[in-house]
């Protein structure tokens, strides 16, 4: 870890966030502190209620009690779009590109609310646009090139594989510039390599652009070493939160989630 | 014709400086050339090009930053990363100060560049990127004389902070000043260096042992150079592309010296896995690939068009067909019947065409083929669509040219006549030997090495066995070592047969055994991607290697292959008796991390036999499986195990039969 990242002040605070579909009671009563430049993890079971957490945190669910503070602004809830505005950005469990597209234009899709020409222009495609598309273009590449995808820019993003996905994922919420990036367990469903080299770029974007990190992972070995932070959530409830260390040793964490584990 | 007095007066006046330093073809580049395009590299998705008068304005910046960090006449500077422009243009600053570049493989791990950094003492490295400079770093309280660090792509470096370690930019700033300040530093050191001063040192991979320096001095690398531009009519119009490793001697050759004399362009590819589609956009026209690559490029060719449409199919094979019986005939000068042209030009409209656009072969002129022999398939595929393709045969102390095929004279199992300048024979003991301008300096520190493999009256051993045919073409059957003996007498010539396999497209790389025994067996690797597409297409479902590799019907299609190639060998009286009687398909591909295969993918055929010495036993037995437990080793450094039960089939061995 390099030490000199410094840990700035709470971007991020959640207040009693409770949240039910139904009778299932998703998220109960849920605190937690998430601070500026830190690599932040949410672990939990299988339905612990952690995507539920990111989902509220970027307005994709509305809870029914408690508040978000994000930069100093409290609310119960933002709409999606406020939150990307905000400079919240995420990425999906189940990947969410658009597969007939290239991987460029699926980042470019990242850009979007940076682009201030109207439909008219860019229907036209002339003056500001032509600008504005290369300028997008750039950052683009310049994400591409940090990601070392270029081999595949061209090629439709339903062709590739699992990890390759995840990784284009990646860059199309690196577009949007973010100040909170979300990353619904950007791990699953990779080999080994795989991981090393996402772990990498996690751990290069933070550094790099300076960007907070939520993210939730099921694999222990990944959150331990990249986490600053990690929080843990069991049926709804949090049930620790605390350095790597500190959860490791939490007695309550080991009898929910690290001792019933295989 | 031209008196001879007219000749004399057309030679250069005595104060130009003669171009027999690269320092001094570079400059003259400069100015004769000064507005050409010199370099490209992908940046960004674009395409950036320096002009030869800005590759001279870098590489003096370069060389007078090295200097002022106190690089001196002599000193070796190590580079160590993939084809990066500033890296080829470090190569030419060292030599500018008189100083010798040393090309290390940038896949090698750190351990394996420690020999080679002490051996040539290295006192300044310039590396691609923080990976490298990560390496360097491991193993630098092991190096003493190593001083600086000279780092090209700053990505993720902002918070190393280490003596010694500077980037491109800030070395080519104080170069500048320096400059300034010393104008007429840069123009003394260049001056300076002479035609016989040692240029380079190109480490061998190796098969045996630790890697030798191979020192080569200007005037062999520049005469070589000349000699096959002038051989091959290439002129400051070709366009390269640099994607082969700068520690290979064929890289040296083809996108440093002879772009250095021709004047022509080199490019360099965005990153190693996008070469392919660098190809296209570039378009070179002159192109050198191991076989390996060649035969990748058909079996992609093949999978794709199996998952064609039927009348994309049916053109293609229909085309193909008729390319294979007139595309060489004209690319060899030979007559032609006027519907045969027809058809080839309406074949090039429909499919030669787009196929060589896809391949990035479009505009190509001469491409060259080198390392192993390659098949007479891939040879007429490629003829066939009139690309001239050619073999040649080269190796580190000979800067590349031994032997070259000379255009209309191709036999896909020769490699041609001796190259321009070049002499050639067979010594009594049967190995290939040869003499001529390209014959290296010495190996570094190693008078005792240079002894054994150079005469006093300068002919270099190969190493290789070989003959020379009727026709004057050399045929290299094997390594010198490694052709053995069956007990009951006759040649086993390992590499021979390898090689016959190999030209199954299903087929990546074999091992061959039987010195010393009384018949030929082997270990296979399949070929991933084609067998995977056979296996596809037969709904034949598997997780990944291993698992296809153990597969019934995989083994049945392999056994199809290896009884072809027994076939074959019944009909030669000299190979007849090596036929391959039982084999097995390995359960992992052989790989250069575990040390099976060289950094340039030639296989350790010593360290293999050590390994896997339990299923070599298992194959001379009668055993119908066999167990093994091998460790792998990661990307990353870490190992791991993998337990495996192996089949051994036998296969049908066919009675000699003599022609």
């Amino acid at each position: 870890m390099n030490p000199n990242r410094k840990i700035g002040d709470v971007i991020l605070k959640v207040e009693n966030i409770s949240m039910s579909f139904g009778g299932v009671k998703a998220l109960t009563n849920i605190s937690l502190d998430v601070r500026e430049h830190e690599v932040c993890a949410i672990i939990g079971p299988n339905g612990a209620g952690k995507s539920s957490m990111l989902n509220v945190i970027n307005g994709v669910y509305h809870p029914q009690e408690g508040r978000i503070i994000y930069k100093g602004h409290a609310s119960q809830s933002m709409h999606a779009h406020e939150a990307a505005r905000h400079g919240i950005a995420r990425t999906f469990q189940n990947i969410a590109l658009f597969k007939g597209m290239s991987v460029l234009d699926n980042i470019m899709t990242g850009r979007n609310l940076k682009m201030h020409t109207n439909f008219l222009q860019q229907a036209l495609y002339w003056g500001a646009t032509q600008r504005e598309e290369i300028r997008h273009r750039r950052k683009v590449e310049e994400i591409i090139d940090f990601l070392q995808i270029e081999n595949i820019r061209k090629t439709p993003v339903g062709r590739l594989p699992y990890g390759l996905q995840k990784r284009v994922e990646l860059g199309r919420a690196l577009a949007a510039e973010p100040t909170l990036l979300l990353l619904d367990e950007p791990m699953a469903g990779m080999n080994v390599e795989e991981k090393q080299d996402m772990c990498r770029f996690i751990l290069d974007v933070n550094d790099e652009f300076g960007t907070t990190i939520v993210l939730i992972e099921h694999d222990m070995g990944v959150v331990m070493d990249i986490s600053d932070r990690v929080i843990v959530l069991d049926y709804g409830k949090k049930i620790g939160d605390g350095s790597p260390e500190e959860v490791r040793a939490n007695p309550d964490v080991i009898a929910a989630y690290l001792g019933t584990s295989h | 014709m031209a008196s001879p007095q007219a000749l004399r007066v057309e030679a250069p006046a005595p104060s130009r400086p003669a171009l027999d330093t690269f320092p001094q073809l570079l400059l003259n580049h400069a100015a004769v050339r000064g507005e050409r395009p010199a370099m490209r590299e992908k940046d960004l998705g674009i395409w950036q090009t320096w002009s030869w008068a800005e590759v001279a304005g870098e590489v003096r910046a370069m060389a007078c930053g090295l200097a002022a960090r106190g690089f001196k006449r002599g000193d070796r500077l190590a580079i160590v990363g993939d084809n990066r422009p500033r890296l080829y243009w470090s190569m030419a600053a060292a030599q500018c100060l008189g100083g010798v570049p040393v090309p290390l493989y940038q896949d090698a791990v750190a351990e394996e560049m420690v020999f080679v950094l002490q051996d040539a003492a290295v006192t300044f490295a310039v590396v691609e990127d923080q990976e490298q400079v990560d390496k360097l770093l491991d193993i630098r309280d092991r190096l003493p004389s190593l001083q600086h660090i000279v780092y090209d792509d700053p990505r993720g470096m902002r918070h190393y902070q280490h003596d010694g370690l500077h980037s491109f930019a800030e070395v080519l700033g104080d170069g500048r000043i320096y400059h300034d300040e010393h104008p007429h530093f840069f123009q003394s050191e260049v001056d300076a260096v002479r035609a016989e001063d040692v240029a380079i040192m190109l480490y061998t991979s190796g098969t045996t042992g630790n890697p030798k320096g191979v020192a080569h001095t200007y005037h062999s690398m520049i005469v070589t150079a000349r000699n096959s531009i002038e051989m091959e009519g290439l002129t400051d119009q070709e366009e390269v592309l640099a994607y082969l490793p700068m520690a290979w001697v064929g890289d040296n050759l083809f996108s440093y010296a002879q772009s250095m004399v021709a004047g022509f362009c080199v490019s360099c590819p965005e990153s190693s896995e996008t070469v392919m589609t660098d190809m296209r956009e570039i378009g070179p026209t002159y192109y050198f690939a191991p076989p390996r690559v060649y035969e990748n490029l058909l079996t992609q060719v093949t999978i794709r068009m199996e998952d064609a449409s039927p009348i994309k199919r049916w053109l293609f094979t229909y085309f193909m067909e008729h390319a294979r019986k007139t595309g060489t005939r004209i690319v060899d000068g030979q007559q032609v019947g006027f519907w045969d042209r027809l058809g080839y030009w309406l074949g090039n409209l429909l499919v030669y065409g787009p196929v060589k656009n896809v391949l990035g072969f479009s505009r190509i002129k001469l491409a060259f083929t080198a390392g192993e022999a390659i098949g007479p398939e891939l040879f007429d595929f490629y003829r066939a669509l009139k690309i001239n393709i050619k073999q040649l045969y080269g190796s580190t102390e000979a800067y590349v040219m031994i032997c070259v095929q000379p255009n209309g004279q191709i036999k896909p199992d020769t490699v041609g006549t001796p190259a321009p300048g070049v002499e050639v024979k067979i010594a009594d003991s049967g190995e290939v030997i040869f003499r001529g301008p390209g014959v290296f300096h010495s190996y570094w520190n190693r008078p005792d090495a240079t002894a054994e493999t150079k005469t006093d009256d300068g002919w270099v051993l190969t190493g290789d066995a070989g003959f020379f045919d009727d026709d004057g073409h050399l045929k290299i059957i094997d390594r010198a070592k490694d052709v053995g003996k069956f007990t009951q007498g006759g040649m086993f010539a390992p590499k021979y047969l390898e090689n016959k396999l190999k030209f199954f497209p299903y087929i990546k790389e074999v091992v061959t055994f039987g010195d010393g025994r009384d018949h030929a067996t082997a270990f296979i690797n399949i070929d991933l991607s084609a067998v995977g597409n056979w296996a596809e297409k037969r709904n034949l479902p598997y997780t990944g290697y291993t698992d296809l590799a153990g597969q019934e019907p995989v083994y049945e299609l392999i056994r199809e292959c290896v009884e072809k190639v027994n076939a074959d060998l019944a009909r030669d009286p000299r190979l007849g008796h090596s036929q391959i009687k039982r084999f097995l398909i390995l359960h992992k591909e052989l790989d250069a991390d575990d040390g099976e295969l060289t950094r340039t993918r030639k296989v350790r055929r010593k360290f293999i036999s050590e390994r896997y010495g339990m299923l070599i036993d298992a194959l001379y037995s009668d055993a119908v499986d066999c167990t093994i437990d091998a460790q792998v080793k990661f990307e990353d450094g870490r190992t791991g195990n993998i337990r495996a039960t192996l089949k051994l089939r036998d296969t049908q061995i066919f009675p000699l039969t003599t022609a």
